[in-house]
């Protein structure tokens, strides 16, 4: 009995460990092989480049079980200035990330399509500048802002002076349509 | 019998750990890429280091001395004890007993200690000011900074113009002092180039400072001496000490920004560089490349080693690390991107015009 016990906590462990995987190898990407949707997006960082963007295959974030990759994710946000924009989450040039409202969807395929695709009003498209895996990293941790991950895996006190609570620290917003604002642009995935 | 059979044993594992750690070391030597850079904390190449292991011999002689006479000592009252059988009783005669000879011998050894531990704190304090007295008169300025797991490396002298970026690599001229800035991206470093210098901590928020001077021509390897991450072990830096007039050439071409590529394959190359995912994080002189997030890369084929001190920087190395950074430094911030063999063909070509 003791040691059916026992198997069973070290397979709860085992289970948790998810959480505290270091990969360093890509995982396969969740996305369609095709570049099949079209940048909305009228700016591009750097050079731009021709063509579409690739979509993605399934509406699963394949990181937002992972705390190290949720803070890669919070990295990146950085590192390509997201906060440029977007502020440490609470907006200002473009639209706040830790609130309920969204006005291209909150699901995981949404954000990664706004990443890519770009969004109309100064949204750039990204796709094909920011590999698709490190994409879905920002993606997990854009989630993170509105409290939509679980509490252990979101990211705790960050390293730049911010007086707010941390992502894990954030109460769990009920994400809605900002009416104000057209719901989806042509061609985005639903 | 099994006793020494135990000890036979013993002797044989303490054997094979000293070898595996012996051929270990070895391993790590052969593995970097640039073994005839020295990295010797004992044979000092500047007045910092012979500072330093000038203490180091004061410190290793009067502490082997002292163990060697403890170990006489011992020695000595091991023989001179009278020897009894088990089952005799004990004599006890010696508690009473008065021992000046005893009590002389246990006095002048603690004074004599506590003599020899002042003296060497004096030479330590004699070193340290030594090391804050180099003179900093035509000092070259240099901002070091650590980020995991490579250096970026500033040249502040000169107007706003004058100064440039490299990494992972820093040119010193002989003779010249050499005046570091040192500060931190992300977590705690260590710098140690230990033929010229000794460690100084990179602490993020802070900025400190480490002076030394080459005084002899040739490459000095560095390393991140304090735990920083995943790829600790794999941060290294080159310091080439170069003779006044090699310095100065080489300082001018680090301010010029390389000639634009002219072939179809680099043109090429360049416009991959410029419009995918390396443009998001490197910088190169003269184009519009210029994210501060990993090393720049603006004379990238004059430097000898890629990843900092990971790779020998050949074209085929080098498409090997833009082909999977994460198996030669796994962990490392750069991603593994897709790319097919002609773009990866195009892209080095490129990156090799980068003189």
């Amino acid at each position: 009995m003791k040691r059916i016990v026992l198997a069973c906590l070290l397979v709860l462990l085992a289970s948790g460990c998810e959480r505290e995987a270091r990969r360093f190898t890509t995982p396969a990407n969740n996305e369609t092989a095709a570049e099949s949707a079209q940048r909305l997006g009228t700016l591009q960082p750097a050079v731009p480049l021709a063509g579409g963007v690739r979509q993605a295959k399934a509406n699963v974030s394949p990181y937002e079980e992972n705390a190290f990759s949720v803070n890669q994710g919070k990295r990146l946000y950085r590192w390509y200035n997201c906060n440029g924009c977007h502020g440490n989450g609470g907006g200002g040039i473009g639209p706040a990330l830790m609130d309920s409202q969204w006005k291209y969807g909150s699901d995981p395929a949404s954000i990664f399509a706004t990443i890519t695709q770009g969004r109309p009003q100064g949204m750039p498209s990204f796709g094909g500048h920011i590999p698709d895996d490190q994409v879905w990293q920002i993606v997990a941790y854009v989630r993170s802002m509105s409290g939509q991950l679980r509490k252990d895996v979101a990211p705790s006190r960050g390293d730049s002076l911010y007086p707010g609570n941390p992502e894990n620290a954030r109460p769990k917003e009920t994400p809605q349509p900002d009416k104000s604002q057209p719901s989806r642009p042509p061609g985005a995935p639903s | 019998m099994t006793r020494m059979l135990e000890r036979a044993l013993y002797i044989a594992a303490l054997a094979l750990a000293v070898l595996c750690v012996t051929s270990l070391a070895q391993y790590a030597m052969a593995a970097t890429p640039i073994p005839q850079a020295p990295h010797d904390a004992l044979h000092a190449m500047g007045p910092q280091a012979g500072h330093i292991v000038d203490l180091w011999r004061v410190m290793l002689w009067t502490c082997s001395l002292v163990f060697g006479a403890i170990l006489a000592a011992l020695l000595f009252a091991i023989l001179r004890a009278p020897r009894a059988d088990a089952t005799a009783a004990p004599d006890l005669s010696a508690v009473d007993r008065a021992e000046p000879r005893v009590r002389r011998s246990v006095a002048s050894a603690a004074v004599a200690s506590a003599l020899l531990l002042f003296a060497l704190a004096l030479a330590s304090v004699f070193t340290d000011r030594a090391l804050a007295r180099l003179s900093l008169a035509g000092a070259v300025n240099i901002e070091v900074t650590a980020h995991q797991w490579w250096w970026s490396a500033r040249y502040l002298d000169g107007g706003h113009a004058d100064t440039f970026v490299t990494a992972n690599e820093i040119h010193i001229p002989v003779g010249r002092p050499v005046n570091l800035q040192l500060k931190a991206d992300d977590v705690i470093h260590s710098l140690w180039v230990p033929s010229l210098a000794g460690k100084k901590d990179l602490i993020p928020g802070r900025s400190a400072s480490m002076q030394f001077r080459a005084d002899t021509p040739g490459p000095y390897r560095g390393q991140c001496a304090e735990f920083c991450g995943f790829q600790h072990a794999l941060m290294g830096l080159l310091v080439v000490a170069d003779p006044p007039a090699q310095y100065e050439a080489w300082v001018q071409a680090q301010r010029t920004p390389p000639a634009p590529p002219t072939g179809a394959k680099a043109i090429r190359g360049q416009q991959l560089f410029q419009s995918t995912s390396c443009a998001m994080c490197h910088a190169i002189g003269g184009t519009i490349a210029s994210a501060q997030h990993a090393p720049d890369l603006t004379h990238l084929a004059s430097r000898s080693t890629l990843a900092a001190g990971t790779l020998a920087n050949t074209p085929a190395q080098l498409a090997a690390w833009i082909a999977d950074p994460q198996k030669h430094k796994p962990g490392v911030n750069m991603p593994s991107t897709p790319i097919s063999r002609d773009d990866l063909d195009a892209l080095v070509a490129y990156l090799e015009t980068l003189k």
